[in-house]
């Protein structure tokens, strides 16, 4: 089904609005199979970079290749087929079932109909099933909580089968049993599928344990590396430190300076 | 429902339903028609309809007012309540909004406007323009409307990114107020000719559809409808909202027009041929998504088509019921079925209370 390499890679690539940069000139890669969390403080540039990454907004210069491709050239319904996203803003919309919901995943190999084949619906129920979502199925989205329509639209996600897979703050609703599942289940995933899939958080901890890979943003920079080398590296103390806490690279947490 | 939770175990069940409603509702259709065709002010026994129906040739009384008054009657209120039901599954679908449809939202207005100045500007400019005006009344009247239909559909869209529900609505019904006086003073202005042209407006009404009328309506909505079904899969990603819409590979900003230019070609023959009708294209989509079980655009097209004409023919039947005295406002009857279903929504939909 995947017939390119899964490999993402970003070159030479400037994210931002309209002519202001918010990060520019970054360079990364990931491995097929990678688990990367993306951390920063608010307004560090997560979103904007997953946006950019989707092909929602336009690169301001450099790019993001996905195998052997470019993504932002991609004509949508062949990004569709490449990459899925899910966001922080709260999908709601009345009338909908969860099947219908996870079932728009299949949406971009179907006909202009949107008839979804035996082999659709198949893929469906397994994304229900890997997304834990299955005891919420035939109810209506909206009767959902939080936390429950989110794993609705992981499983839509998944249904997609991408071969890269963006999930912008999407623990936010969770408790703490929920996130560590969600980013358990996606790690799983990952490996066992060789999908890319990055996660943005403001689950410090989750996230330098559970990533292969932790990307930081920091002053409109990138950097790349594993939980520890950028624990005893500084470059967590210096991103989220503030006068009030700081990281203490010995303990790995965060402490207040009282 | 059993316990078994599977998906796996839904999607056979989901055809037959919207299947099963569609078959219900033209059975019912056919019911309300041949109710409407054979009861009214003369009644006419149901064998009687069908001889004449099927045998044209034979000139008889019943047979002159099925064919000259009660078929293009019960012809236009199919066509026309089929048409602003798809139109209002299109609107509440792009608009992400449950009280959407095109006489709510100021779009009728919008094709009444353009009727009227389209008929005053015939006026003003001679009797030559206004006889070719009369001459060509269906031609030029649709085009009148399709142009203020395409105007308000244009701006409401644009509001509606900007504002929240309820706002697009009162909004959308002082517009049709507003444009309600201008088109009685510029009626007041154009000659007696002029006026009547487009007599018997600010009210809907079924009968005033010329047979010869007739195709061009059906035509229009007939192309309206091949649209809407090109727009069902798109919508559908709309569903969850505009980013979603992208990440899917929808073309938000072709579907936009595509599904306006539907919704044009549903509405403007219906507002050009028989004025303002009120309420069908806002209540029908409920019906039609309590009927499928699912908001899903596919199965609610055909349900939202089928139950918008049933409506209109019921709605159409009551209306020419033998009462006293002359008959009653069609769009009295349909707002007595239709303001409590909107005061219903206003009151209990989580989007229209803002909460969400």
């Amino acid at each position: 089904m995947k017939e390119s390499p899964s490999l993402l890679l970003l070159d030479g690539l400037t994210v931002g609005y309209g002519r202001t940069a918010v990060l520019a000139d970054l360079q990364a890669h990931v491995e097929p199979g990678g688990f990367v969390c993306v951390l920063g403080r608010n307004g560090s540039g997560k979103s904007t970079l997953l946006r950019t990454m989707a092909g929602l907004q336009p690169a301001l210069s450099g790019q993001v290749r996905l195998g052997d491709e470019a993504v932002g050239p991609m004509p949508p319904a062949e990004r569709a087929r490449r990459i899925a996203v899910v966001l922080t803003e709260q999908a709601h919309s009345p009338g909908l079932t969860t099947e219908d919901v996870v079932a728009l995943g299949r949406q971009p190999f179907t006909d202009w109909r949107g008839v979804l084949s035996d082999q659709d619906h198949t893929y469906v129920r397994e994304a229900f099933a890997l997304a834990g979502a299955t005891p919420f199925a035939g109810r209506l989205f909206d009767d959902l909580s939080d936390g429950e329509r989110q794993r609705v639209m992981i499983a839509r996600a998944i249904a997609q089968r991408p071969a890269l897979m963006l999930l912008d703050e999407i623990t936010a609703f969770l408790d703490l049993p929920g996130r560590v599942e969600v980013m358990a289940l996606l790690r799983r995933h990952a490996r066992e599928t060789g999908t890319v899939i990055l996660l943005s958080s403001h689950d410090l901890d989750l996230s330098l344990q559970l990533a292969d890979a932790v990307w930081l943003l920091a002053d409109g920079a990138l950097h790349v590396g594993t939980a520890e080398a950028l624990i005893t590296g500084g470059n967590i103390g210096a991103a989220f430190n503030t006068a009030d806490v700081s990281f203490s690279a010995e303990r790995g947490r965060f402490e207040l300076r009282l | 429902m059993t316990t078994l939770a599977l998906p796996a175990s839904r999607p056979p069940t989901r055809p037959a339903r919207w299947l099963l409603g569609s078959v219900g509702l033209v059975l019912a259709l056919i019911a309300a028609a041949l109710a409407t065709l054979s009861y009214g002010q003369v009644a006419i026994p149901l064998g009687e309809v069908v001889d004449a129906l099927f045998n044209p040739a034979a000139d008889t009384v019943a047979g002159r007012i099925l064919r000259d008054l009660r078929l293009p009657r019960v012809g236009t209120a199919i066509v026309a309540g089929a048409a602003l039901g798809l139109a209002g599954v299109l609107m509440q679908a792009l608009l992400r909004n449950p009280v959407a449809d095109a006489w709510s939202l100021g779009l009728m207005a919008g094709g009444q406007l353009g009727v009227a100045l389209t008929v005053a500007g015939a006026a003003f400019a001679g009797p030559a323009a206004l006889s070719f005006l009369e001459v060509f009344r269906g031609v030029s009247l649709t085009l009148g409307a399709a142009a203020g239909v395409a105007i308000a559909a244009i701006a409401v869209l644009t509001l509606g990114r900007r504002v929240g529900a309820v706002t697009l609505l009162v909004v959308g019904l002082m517009l049709t107020f507003t444009v309600q006086g201008i088109v009685s003073v510029v009626v007041h202005f154009v000659s007696r000719a002029g006026a009547r042209v487009f007599g018997g407006w600010n009210d809907g009404n079924f009968a005033s559809v010329l047979p010869a009328e007739w195709p061009l309506l059906a035509g229009v909505v007939l192309v309206g409808i091949v649209l809407a079904g090109a727009c069902a899969k798109p919508l559908n990603s709309l569903l969850l909202g505009e980013t979603y819409a992208k990440s899917l590979g929808t073309h938000v900003g072709r579907l936009r027009v595509l599904a306006l230019t539907a919704t044009v070609l549903l509405v403007a023959p219906v507002t050009a041929f028989c004025g303002p009708v009120t309420f069908i294209g806002l209540i029908v989509p409920h019906i039609a998504r309590a009927i499928a079980g699912t908001a899903r655009i596919g199965p609610l097209l055909p349900l939202a088509g089928l139950s918008g004409a049933l409506l209109a023919v019921a709605a159409d039947f009551v209306v020419h019921l033998p009462w006293q005295q002359h008959f009653l406002h069609l769009n009295a009857v349909l707002a007595l079925v239709g303001a409590p279903v909107v005061i219903a929504l206003l009151l209990f939909s989580p989007t229209m209370r803002g909460l969400r």
